[in-house]
């Protein structure tokens, strides 16, 4: 059986609880997990002032509620499973190891920064910074999934280095801004300066984009390793166009201001 | 033992352990996957001569197939994880990297990971791309009409070499007509392959040779030219050809199976015998006994 969370009050101000991890509630009896400390703004308080607490952890939690106004759900993790029936605030999965989170609803700015390994899956949308480093970080994300069934907002996979995120919507400005390697994959439409300082790495749009003039149209052709991830996307539930599996691409290459060997790849039709 | 009027004769064939690995390949069409298969399995008949052995498993339709395009399925063998690395390395950098269209995966879910794809892409001076989607890594190897995908790890697990059948019949019309019939029925299951032309070796050999500089010689106990030339022969009046068929597989119980099937299929008219080829048993880890495999309740005697 699960370990449930339950909001029975809307905080104030923000809370800061990235007490709510597998890995710190592991082996921790009903009453030590109401104890956990969470930030209350600039107050400590049990978690039990906010959460009722029900079910015995067996490596997932399920938390309901509107967590939008909760920061940190799930940083650090390194195991186990989050489910989250609504929307979720900022910092979600921050540096994560592995494990899973699923947010039924939608997720808020700095979805899963600078994580490592696991997987985020956002049913709704997201917000501003997903995957992405904090500021002042020269790399971020460095492995693991985040998938994104909606819309996201502006530099996604900032500096992000390896790992995998996918869009099932539009993504905002500066997709993949200075990304240093790893794949984004868009299945909407994307916003104005993508990829902009990027080294390495792709960008994957299913439409057509403006691009930076510092970015070389190389070839139309079909990248067969697409095909891995395309199939595996149909698996995990996004819709896929079948002409994507057939299609041709146009591939350009950037950004010529960095080492020019990040690829954009744009769907060019059959 | 008799199978219709063809005696199966007591005795063993001795077979080796050996590492094998399993490999897909897959291209825009089914020809071009199949001409990059036959490439890699070209001159690999026998470890003795060849360095490796290898064969095609079976067709993969694309709905199977790691990208959804046609594909080949091949075994490759060799007598030790090291050296299959490299027969990998070498082959799929040389039949596979270079045919038109194709892709390479590695086609084992189990064993002990060699470094293929990760050597390979040095040959994309600096250009190549990795991938990873899950725990699996890709490499990406710019080529001239597009790009050649690889997986960077395949696995090669402990298999088993040298399972082996004689067909002795009473002419090469016969014996050939019954070696065709047991590499068909063989054909059919998976896990093992005949690394011979056609599925079918007739220069089977002996350990050792009156010359030193050769480790084997033609089993000259089995040549029926040589009867009345020779002490002691194998042969019994009215056999005049002898056809081998040399199975590998992933496993023991694959080869052993492949032999049940074959010897039920080469049982026909015309052929008088059927044994199997062994070393006294000094030297192979696994003795496959014939009457055995045919006694085995798992086995209906059906083809």
């Amino acid at each position: 059986m699960a370990l449930k969370l339950n909001l029975h009050t809307q905080p104030d101000v923000p809370l800061e609880a990235d007490c709510i991890s597998p890995d710190k509630m592991q082996s921790l009896s009903k009453h030590e997990i109401e104890q956990l400390i969470i930030f209350h703004g600039n107050r400590q308080v049990p978690l039990k002032d906010f959460f009722e607490c029900s079910g015995e952890f067996d490596g997932e939690i399920n938390i309901d509620g509107d967590l939008s106004r909760i920061k940190h759900i799930g940083a650090a993790m390194s195991f186990g499973k989050i489910t989250i029936s609504g929307s979720v605030g900022i910092h979600t999965g921050a540096a994560m190891t592995g494990g899973e989170i699923i947010v039924e609803g939608d997720a808020s700015d700095w979805l899963g920064p600078e994580m490592y390994g696991g997987k985020i899956t956002v049913k709704g949308n997201a917000g501003h910074m997903v995957g992405s480093g904090y500021r002042g970080s020269t790399i971020g994300m460095q492995g693991g999934e985040i998938i994104v069934h909606g819309n996201v907002k502006n530099e996604t996979g900032h500096v992000m280095r390896r790992g995998l995120i996918v869009v099932g919507g539009n993504s905002g400005d500066f997709t993949g801004v200075n990304m240093v390697a790893g794949t984004i994959i868009v299945l909407g439409e994307m916003g104005i300066r993508t990829g902009a300082g990027m080294k390495r790495g792709s960008i994957v749009c299913q439409t057509k984009s403006e691009l930076l003039p510092t970015f070389t149209h190389s070839c139309d052709y079909q990248p067969l390793f697409l095909q891995h991830y395309f199939k595996y996307l149909k698996s995990i539930g996004l819709a896929i166009n079948d002409s994507l599996f057939n299609g041709s691409f146009e591939r350009w290459c950037g950004d010529s201001v960095e080492l020019n060997r990040g690829e954009i790849l744009l769907y060019a039709g059959k | 033992m008799k199978i219709k009027s063809t005696e199966i004769v007591d005795t063993f064939a001795e077979a080796f352990k050996m590492f094998g690995s399993r490999i897909i390949i897959t291209a825009a069409t089914k020809e071009w996957a199949m001409a990059a298969a036959q490439s890699i399995t070209g001159f690999a008949t026998s470890v003795i001569g060849c360095k490796c052995e290898a064969g095609i498993e079976k067709l993969i339709a694309a709905d199977d197939s790691p990208d959804l395009r046609p594909g080949v399925s091949i075994l490759l063998f060799a007598m030790d994880a090291e050296s299959l690395g490299k027969r990998l390395m070498e082959r799929i950098g040389q039949c596979v990297m270079t045919c038109p269209s194709t892709a390479c995966y590695n086609g084992l879910d189990e064993g002990s990971p060699v470094t293929v794809g990760g050597q390979l892409r040095y040959f994309g001076d600096g250009y190549q791309i990795s991938k990873v989607l899950g725990k699996n890594k890709l490499w990406r190897i710019p080529v001239m009409d597009g790009e050649f995908l690889i997986d960077d790890k395949f696995n090669v697990q402990e298999s088993v070499g040298g399972g082996n059948l004689l067909i002795l019949g009473k002419n090469q019309k016969a014996t050939l007509r019954a070696a065709s019939a047991a590499t068909k029925a063989i054909r059919k299951l998976p896990d093992v392959i005949l690394p011979f032309p056609n599925g079918v070796v007739r220069s089977g050999s002996k350990v050792g040779s009156r010359y030193k500089s050769l480790i084997a010689s033609t089993n000259h106990l089995y040549c029926p030219t040589l009867r009345g030339a020779i002490e002691y022969s194998e042969l019994d009046d009215g056999i005049n050809s002898v056809l081998e068929i040399v199975i590998d597989g992933l496993s023991l119980a694959a080869v052993e199976a492949a032999m049940r099937v074959g010897i039920t299929a080469a049982a026909k008219p015309g052929i008088k015998k059927i044994s199997a080829g062994n070393y006294g048993g000094g030297l192979g880890q696994h003795h496959i006994h014939l009457h055995q495999l045919l006694a085995s309740k798992d086995w209906s005697g059906e083809v």
